[in-house]
């Protein structure tokens, strides 16, 4: 796939598969559509019956056939991935080309932001770890879960289990089985469990929640705990200026925001968690309940005005750090809310909002009350709703948006420029 | 006399007995207190101070009627032996003492909240017993098999140890087999913005697949729009509620709940679990900050009622033998379900008779609450606590017992065997797979 620079922007409506229909009608059965991320190119699983499943794109076959076919995904250069069996044992296909190796099992692809890195949860001979671009990790676990990946596919982490222990030995386990491991090498410290490990901006430290004791959490960046521990902890971040790591601590039924260990935000709130840097570092976002049964986004400790009842989900902070999206529910109604005001209308369901690359619009997709789809830019709907809608994209200059749509059994991409909604 | 009265056994628990081991005095009164200061409040106070030992709601105990009516099995009794002990001697208990606690804790009360309709001022011994258990937890003293679970759900989020792959290949072999009884048929996985997502709790695919198989059969016949997630969040069970390990209930449920807002679903169809549809309405979701629940959480009950009502399944056959219907407390005191869960058993079993008493006044399996997860060495503690049970079973001349709760299987099952009554029981799920019309089979 070429640069978003090169995709076709010229405004206006083609037509890239007249006939998605067509394919059900030629095979067994279909499973769900995903298009590229330029929209010049619909894939989908099916399956051939006896002779198997593979992918088509653009009503196209794949030349290779497998038994099973699953978890499609476009990376973000463009590839086409899927997940393939034969005979018991899994690989990667990109662009229906398979990895080398086989392995026992893979799961959830991943992919570098640019895409230039593809890589699996695998099980291979009953143990744990990554592949990255059909390389195993050296080092494999007897259990592995919680997998991240640096932004830029340079390295690769999970919790893994160091020490085994029989069943309902609950002794051992509480001595503390379980680490972080990077690139398949174990901090070699164990905890009593570990969470949610993460890297920071360049790759090269790793900070997880970890169980201390059954009653003690706190953050460990690169094998090394902080001093202080608490009844509960979320999820580290990093802050991708100063390097510097917070995640959300609990104190007596209350929860705020540690940085390096030492309290930023004071345990008022009744929740905080998916909190999320900005760019510069200068800011920090993060999902808020102010009070019980409401939710919102606060700013620097500082929640937005306005709270839902139901959720508050999908906080994205735009590329200059200087806004941010989320998406509010209150009993099923879905709106989107951007810088603490709420676009107009309620939805059937909303999804992540996406900012153009200049930080000046954000647009999401919605589902309509009945089942149509649309796109959103700036709080105002496209004209047109749709039986099927992918994310929008925008623009290198963020003045046009692709809609990438199903219609009338159609899967046209739309250009449209921004001041057009 | 009882059976249980008649033994003096002592029971051994290994996670009890050697985590007592390493207590002291002082750790005892001081975790005692400090959870009794920072977590009872003015709830515990409320109701120690409300309750004046009326005895009213021995009545409601199944294991008060099991043990011909021995006050230290009425729920007043328990809190006696328990928390009442705790606040009276200010935390200095002997360790006999808290051990008998916790077996009362953990063992000889189900959390069924029964007797809470009793009182007449709406004291929560469920409550008051569970806050018992926290201390337990707080104190390293939770019975071991129980506590064995717990670490599963912290290291896997699921409580059978599952691996992430073993669960995504039994969804595959599920459906592979259902594809030779119904050549079209899907497990949709990750399927984003479907209507519903379906979780199960991890019993189904480490032991009963079938219901796995069958649940697909159903929602396909009826043409419906789910998905089922390759992540962790899939296993909707919890038995950290029931070790008073509320911080761990709050991230299952947080990742549970985030499995579904990342799928985009509207709504989410948990199985016939009742332990569950509690963590996930009542004590996981308030515990995260939700006041109900993020995304609606329909339970299979319910579920297969409105599909029911709606035309989407339609009966094919009815079975003709005598069915009855065990309410699950948690669905049933819990949220309600009583009625619908009867109409789609008489959909199916028109043969259909009472236990005495029922609905929301039905007697607890005595599995629940975590007691059957505490495994073998309190396996006849529940049983023998439950012969109440097995009186009102048998009083149905039914043949088969149809009860909507894995929890509710398992100590249905020991009761029937060891009563030896002579009962077939069903899920409601395995009933209508067998007996719906399923246009696309071959
Ligand atoms: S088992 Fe049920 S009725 Fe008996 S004390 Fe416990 S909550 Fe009350
Ligand atoms: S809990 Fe209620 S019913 Fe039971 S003894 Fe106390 S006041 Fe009486």
């Amino acid at each position: 796939m070429q640069p978003a620079t090169a995709w076709d922007w010229s405004p206006g409506r083609r037509v890239v598969l007249d006939d998605v229909k067509k394919c059900s009608r030629e095979y067994e059965w279909l499973e769900e559509y995903v298009a590229s991320p330029d929209g010049e190119s619909l894939a989908v699983p099916a399956n051939f019956g006896e002779e198997g499943a593979s992918m088509v794109v653009n009503g196209e076959p794949w030349e290779n056939i497998y038994e099973r076919v699953w978890y499609p995904r476009y990376s973000p250069d463009g590839r086409l991935t899927a997940l393939a069996a034969d005979m018991g044992e899994w690989t990667m296909c990109v662009d229906d080309t398979a990895w080398e190796n086989t392995y026992g099992f893979l799961l959830n692809t991943r992919f570098s932001a640019t895409g230039d890195v593809i890589a699996a949860p695998v099980q291979k001979d009953g143990e744990y770890g990554w592949v990255v671009d059909d390389a195993i990790w050296e080092t494999t676990y007897e259990f592995a879960n919680q997998f991240a990946m640096a932004a830029d596919g340079s390295a690769t982490a999970a919790v893994v289990q160091n020490v085994s222990f029989g069943q309902a030995d609950i002794f051992t386990y509480k001595k503390g089985c379980y680490s972080v491991a990077v690139n398949g090498e174990s901090w070699g410290t164990n905890f009593i469990n570990c969470y949610s490990p993460a890297f920071d901006a360049a790759g090269k430290s790793v900070a997880a929640t970890v169980r201390t004791s059954l009653y003690d959490y706190t953050i460990v960046v690169d094998g090394k705990p902080w001093a202080k521990t608490w009844p509960c902890a979320w999820e580290p971040v990093f802050n991708p200026a100063t390097g510097d790591v917070c995640a959300a601590v609990r104190m007596a039924g209350r929860w705020g925001m540690a940085l390096n260990g030492e309290l930023i935000w004071n345990p008022t709130f009744f929740q905080v968690w998916q909190q999320q840097f900005s760019g510069d570092g200068k800011h920090l976002y993060a999902i808020v309940s102010p009070a019980y049964g409401k939710w919102t986004v606060a700013v620097d400790g500082q929640p937005w005005a306005p709270t839902f009842g139901s959720q508050v989900t999908d906080l994205v902070v735009s590329p200059d750090g200087a806004h941010a999206a989320a998406l509010g529910a209150d009993a099923g109604a879905y709106a989107v809310a951007v810088d603490g005001y709420v676009w107009p209308g309620t939805f059937a369901m909303a999804w992540a909002p996406v900012f153009s690359a200049d930080s000046e619009h954000c647009a999401a997709k919605v589902e309509r009350r009945g089942g149509k789809f649309t796109i959103l830019v700036d709080g105002k709907p496209y004209k047109e709703n749709f039986d099927q809608v992918w994310d929008p994209v925008f623009s290198p200059e963020g003045d046009k948006v692709l809609i990438r749509a199903i219609d009338n059994g159609k899967y046209c991409r739309i250009v449209v420029p921004v001041r057009d909604f | 006399m009882s059976e249980q009265t008649k033994e003096t056994k002592v029971i051994e628990d290994i996670g009890i007995d050697a985590g007592l081991e390493q207590l002291t005095e002082e750790q005892i009164e001081k975790t005692i207190m400090s959870v009794i200061n920072a977590e009872g409040g003015t709830r515990l106070e409320a109701y120690t101070k409300t309750c004046v030992h009326c005895g009213l709601c021995s009545e409601a105990c199944h294991y008060y009627h099991s043990h011909d009516k021995d006050p230290q099995y009425a729920p007043v009794g328990k809190v006696r032996n328990t928390m009442w002990n705790f606040l009276t001697k200010k935390g200095k208990i002997s360790k006999e003492e808290l051990k008998r606690a916790v077996l009362i804790a953990h063992t000889e009360c189900n959390l069924c909240r029964r007797c809470v309709q009793y009182c007449p001022f709406g004291v929560d011994t469920a409550y008051i017993i569970a806050l018992v258990r926290r201390i337990v937890h707080k104190l390293g003293i939770t019975p071991q098999y129980i506590q064995d679970t717990a670490h599963s759900h912290a290291a896997t989020f699921n409580q059978m140890w599952l691996k992430d792959d073993e669960w995504v290949d039994t969804l595959f072999w599920q459906e592979d087999e259902a594809r030779d009884e119904i050549p079209s048929m899907r497990i949709p996985l990750e399927k984003e913005g479907a209507d519903f997502m379906y979780s199960v709790i991890a019993p189904e695919p480490k032991f009963r697949t079938q219901l796995i198989y069958q649940a697909a059969v159903i929602f396909n016949e009826c043409g419906l729009d789910w998905t089922m997630p390759s992540t962790t969040g899939w296993d909707n069970s919890d038995m950290c509620m029931f070790t008073g390990d509320f911080e761990m209930m709050g991230r299952l449920k947080r990742d549970h709940y985030e499995c579904a807002q990342r799928l985009k679903v509207k709504k989410v169809v948990m199985g016939e679990c009742g332990h569950a549809y509690r963590s996930i309405y009542d004590q996981g979701n308030r515990w995260v900050g939700w006041r109900d629940m993020p995304v609606p959480v329909i339970h299979s009950i319910q579920f297969f009622w409105e599909l029911l009502k709606a035309g989407k399944i339609k009966v094919a056959k009815t079975i003709d033998k005598l069915a009855t219907f065990h309410d699950p407390c948690n669905t049933v005191r819990g949220m309600g379900l009583h009625e619908m869960g009867r109409e789609v058993a008489k959909a199916f079993y028109p043969n259909f008779v009472e236990m005495q008493p029922n609905r929301e006044h039905n007697y607890c399996c005595a599995a629940g609450g975590g007691v059957i997860n505490c495994g073998p060495p309190h396996k006849m503690t529940r049983v023998l606590g439950n012969r109440v049970k097995a009186e009102q079973l048998k009083a149905t001349g039914a043949e088969v017992l149809i009860a909507p709760c894995h929890n509710c299987h398992g100590g249905l099952e020991d009761i029937i065997h060891h009563y030896k009554l002579d009962m077939e029981i069903r899920f409601l799920g395995d009933i209508i797979y067998e007996c719906m019309e399923k246009p696309n089979a071959v």
